[in-house]
């Protein structure tokens, strides 16, 4: 990561003013978001633009433990789902099981609180290993559950799962209706996108990426590394919970389908198109596929909108296995590229002395 | 168990800084360390030679818990250890380099010795970002002068000389207040200069901090040791004072007649 603390550049904090510390691009972008739903009509505010930040969202997990953690997750899906269950169960829905009718202000933190646990459960098992296994074990622990989630009706409702879920109305204001909706996103995933950015240059952020690249140094330091990844796991869980809450507003509903292998693919698809490197990229990658998703249908027929998709995203890959933040960094054509290239010479040496210990 | 421990360790004021009674330690049917006792004292610094498969590396990783020695007992001032996880040696003062550099190479210099004493104080889990003023932050700057590596505080690691790395290495081991420390070939691949300058930051610890320290290059290792012991084949067969080591044919015939490297 390029994000470090106390480089020289950085290191008077205190004498530079808030455009400096904000950053100009995060200023144009944050006008942007705030003045978007005057331009949008309902559908692409909703849509696009609430459907992107969530789905971001849940891809910014995936990038936190993946970009700064090295543990590539495919049940991010899971966790949100899992959140978005407890809003069914505990919340108001119209399936006729369960649905206790807690206040909001109950089953919402509640729903985040069960669903980070859920991760941090899901991170204990899957930190006892490394790389492609990490990636096989969290999809069998998806696959898991979302067999158990179809086939189990006392708690999930089986197949149907949960339909009728309201947002809820707070200060007069439905919160589903396309503005509000749109800005109650866009404040979650500014706040957790924003606590990420503050969280890797932290003291836990460092550790991780110092686990990430040199776990066995770190517990010759004195770091238990599996309590450390397990706690990211946990952080994780927290964003994707708050996503998942999101989502099930936004669908209405929760069924087996919501947490499925596709699904869960679909998310390390968007962090793969966004690129890991940096937390803008989930939600990067998170607008493409919506776009796609909502758009190829009328291109290529809906038969073959997937094959669309697909081209995309290997045509991104091949050109740039940093996604679109790859290609960002690519073109730029600036200062930033010497950065990129010590960065780039920098993971090869890992990657090297990897091979040769 | 808490009590157990503040015991053992309060029993261990007095005790040797390393023990090692019979540690041995098998790969499957190849045995890669036997019957190896040693006794260290506090503030001791010793150098262990032998030739390259003598079994030091193993020597290293038992002792720091990389794995546990499948017969026998490592004591820590007085402290049975032999069963703790890494860091929990760690934490008790315990420390190590490696013979190849194992660092964070996106992290820089000031970073890598913040997160060193960081791993064994309090708010490893802090999410807040460290402050400039932070102690740990101050120890940076104290261990990086110690190892001659003021100019590259902020520099990136990956961006380091192989020395540089090297003195890195040293740096992480000298966070926090260690009490022992194992040194594995930390001269490898430097330039004569750059042996001198090891030797002096060697010499100019503090005296409490003990040391093993692995070197195959002997002028390194006997001005910088007070004892040496000889490993050959996963054992040890003989210790002494550096001169005896040096006078000693069978030394001269197994580690300088064989394959020295």
């Amino acid at each position: 990561m390029s994000d470090l603390p106390l480089s020289p550049a950085q290191k008077p904090a205190g004498a530079r003013s808030w455009i400096e510390t904000l950053g100009l691009a995060h200023i144009l972008l944050g006008l942007f978001l705030l003045i978007y739903p005057a331009m949008a009509s309902d559908f692409f505010l909703t849509q696009i633009g609430g459907y992107s930040l969530v789905l971001g969202m849940i891809s910014l997990s995936l990038m936190l433990l993946a970009g700064y953690g090295g543990m590539v997750s495919l049940a991010q899906i899971t966790v949100a789902g899992a959140a978005g269950y407890v809003v069914a169960i505990f919340g108001v829905n119209n399936s006729g099981v369960h649905g206790f009718g807690w206040p909001w202000w109950v089953f919402v933190p509640l729903a985040i609180a069960i669903a980070s646990l859920v991760s941090a459960l899901i991170g204990w098992i899957a930190v006892r290993t490394e790389g492609i296994y990490t990636i096989m074990i969290t999809l069998a622990v998806a696959t898991a559950c979302f067999y158990f989630t179809q086939q189990n009706y006392a708690l999930f409702n089986g197949f149907p799962g949960y339909n009728g879920l309201r947002a809820p109305e707070v200060f007069g204001v439905y919160w589903r209706d396309p503005v509000p909706f749109y800005y109650l996103c866009l404040a979650m995933a500014t706040l957790a996108y924003a606590a990420v950015l503050y969280g890797a240059r932290s003291t836990f952020g460092l550790t991780l990426q110092a686990i990430r690249d040199n776990p066995r140094r770190m517990r010759a330091i004195g770091f238990n590394v599996t309590a450390h990844k397990v706690f990211a796991w946990w952080l994780a869980g927290l964003i994707a919970g708050a996503a998942g809450v999101l989502l099930v507003w936004f669908n209405g509903r929760i069924s087996p389908g919501t947490i499925a292998v596709g699904p869960a693919i679909n998310i390390l698809v968007i962090a793969i198109i966004g690129g890991l490197r940096h937390p803008i990229g989930p939600f990067l990658g998170a607008v493409v596929v919506t776009l796609m998703q909502t758009f190829a249908i009328d291109i290529i027929g809906a038969e073959r909108f997937n094959t669309l998709i697909g081209l995309v995203f290997l045509l991104i890959v091949f050109i740039s296995p940093d996604g679109i933040l790859g290609l960002w960094e690519r073109f730029r054509p600036q200062a930033g590229r010497e950065d990129w290239r010590t960065f780039r010479t920098a993971t090869k040496q890992v990657g090297n002395k990897g091979r040769k210990t | 168990m808490a009590t157990n421990v503040a015991a053992s360790r309060l029993q261990g004021t007095g005790a040797n800084a390393l023990e090692l009674d019979g540690v041995g330690r098998q790969f499957g049917a190849l045995t890669a360390l036997s019957g190896i006792n040693m006794r260290i004292a506090p503030g001791e610094r010793r150098a262990v030679l032998g030739s390259n498969g003598a079994g030091k590396t193993t020597l290293f990783n038992t002792i720091t818990g990389d794995f546990h020695p499948t017969s026998g007992s490592i004591r820590f001032f007085g402290e049975d250890i032999t069963t703790l996880a890494v860091h929990e040696r760690i934490r008790r003062g315990l420390r190590r380099t490696y013979q190849i550099s194992q660092l964070f190479t996106n992290l820089t210099v000031r970073e890598s010795i913040y997160l060193a004493y960081r791993g064994v104080s309090r708010n490893r889990f802090s999410l807040l970002r460290p402050r400039v003023s932070d102690s740990a932050m101050a120890q940076a700057e104290s261990i990086s002068h110690a190892v001659h590596l003021d100019g590259e505080r902020d520099k990136t690691v990956g961006t380091l000389s192989h020395g540089q790395q090297r003195q890195l290495e040293i740096a992480l081991a000298l966070a926090g207040a260690p009490r022992f420390i194992l040194f594995d070939e930390p001269a490898a691949g430097l330039s004569p200069t750059e042996r001198r300058d090891l030797i002096e930051i060697l010499n100019a610890l503090p005296k409490h901090i003990g040391y093993i320290i692995i070197e195959h290059d002997l002028d390194v290792a006997l001005r910088v040791s007070e004892y040496v012991s000889m490993m050959h084949n996963g054992q040890l067969f003989t210790e002494g004072t550096p001169e005896e080591i040096e006078n000693d044919p069978r030394v001269q015939e197994i580690y300088l007649g064989g394959g020295h490297g």
